[in-house]
């Protein structure tokens, strides 16, 4: 079993009855007709891959039809948080780059952050705020 | 934006008086799969409750409540994932989602209570805040109880949600994966497990719990 927590629903379930939507917090251009192509194809487009923390969303496909998002390791595809929509992360690459200088975080061998130490982890998937 | 909010809404009977006999979802299943009879062996009991009023209501929580104490004497549920039922267990409402509540009543008075909650919501439309919806469901899902010793591990073989009592307390309410289909699992009372199957699904969660209930000699009580 791989429970996920949805935080409209309070509770951690089934891997089974999530979606994932990719990126999160894609802003829509204010004023569109004074983007650049460029700009506008960027916001189309272009998604972030990157090796580590990513900010997704999600939908709880089966449960309450509800998008949230998820803060994911995309490395050790643990998810640290889950979050509703207009809300900011908790977990971000620069927040654990700043634990990992103050010794909160083990580093893997190959440089890769991972969550260790901290128990950011547990306390977010029970949904508790610290 | 006040202006361009839509006011207004077809309030009509969907089950009128009419030579066409209404069918539950599973009339098809009972020709096609058939009954088997409840028996001494039987430790799981199969029941549908077909032709309810079934009711979606989307909105405010606050406004909603309010709404629905006036009409039916009883709240919405406070929590995710529960139900309140009034005092006979008759009629019930569950949270589905933080805007949108499921309300079951007996077969009959879904087109009534529709149009008494429309009128005690009357001035809620007024205001962008109190923009709400209520959709008869009523054709779209039937409701089944399963009962008996045995009805706890059917459940088990079918469903990833915990069942189990200190998970799935009396009260309680999802909307999970059932099987390979999805559906509304309910536990109003101790003994009684509720299934809300949607028309498409009817057939094969009927199947599947045949197939499920085999070896707990179920029997489906007509
Ligand atoms: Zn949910």
């Amino acid at each position: 079993m791989f429970l996920i927590y949805c935080p409209h629903c309070e509770e951690l379930r089934e891997e089974e009855e999530f979606h994932p939507k990719g990126q999160a917090h894609i802003v829509r251009p204010a004023d569109p007709e004074a983007c650049s192509d460029e700009e506008w194809g960027d916001y189309l487009f272009f998604r972030d891959n990157p090796r580590g923390i990513h900010h997704e969303l999600w939908v709880h496909a089966v449960g309450c039809r509800k998008f949230f998002n998820v803060t994911r390791n995309t490395v050790s595809y643990e998810i640290l948080e889950t979050y509703k929509i207009g809300e900011p992360p908790r977990i971000t690459a620069e927040s654990l780059a700043s634990d990992e200088v103050q010794g909160k975080v083990q580093v893997a061998s190959s440089g890769q952050q991972t969550v260790g130490a901290t128990n950011a982890t547990v306390e977010t998937v029970k949904g508790e705020k610290a | 934006m006040s202006e361009q909010t839509a006011t207004w809404f077809n309030h009509y009977d969907v089950r009128p008086q009419s030579e066409v006999p209404a069918e539950s979802p599973l009339a098809w299943s009972y020709r096609k799969t058939g009954r088997p009879a409840v028996s001494q062996q039987s430790r799981v009991v199969l029941r549908e409750r077909a032709m309810l009023g079934h009711l979606i209501l989307r909105g405010g929580a606050i406004v909603l409540d309010e709404a629905v104490r006036r009409v039916l004497g009883f709240g919405l549920p406070g929590r995710p994932n529960t139900l309140t039922q009034d005092d006979d267990g008759q009629r019930s409402i569950q949270w589905l989602s933080p805007d949108e509540w499921l309300v079951i009543v007996p077969g009959g008075e879904e087109f009534a209570l529709e149009g008494r909650l429309r009128e005690a919501l009357g001035d809620a439309r007024d205001t962008a805040v109190k923009n709400y919806a209520i959709v008869n469901v009523s054709g779209g899902q039937t409701l089944i109880e399963l009962e008996g010793e045995c009805a706890r591990e059917l459940l088990m073989k079918s469903t990833p949600y915990d069942v189990h009592p200190e998970a799935f307390p009396v009260g309680k309410g999802v909307t999970t994966v059932f099987a390979k289909a999805n559906l509304i699992l309910r536990r109003p009372s101790e003994q009684r497990w509720e299934l809300v199957l949607r028309r498409s699904f009817a057939d094969y969660c009927y199947r599947w719990i045949l197939d499920a209930g085999a070896e707990y000699a179920i029997g489906v009580d007509a």
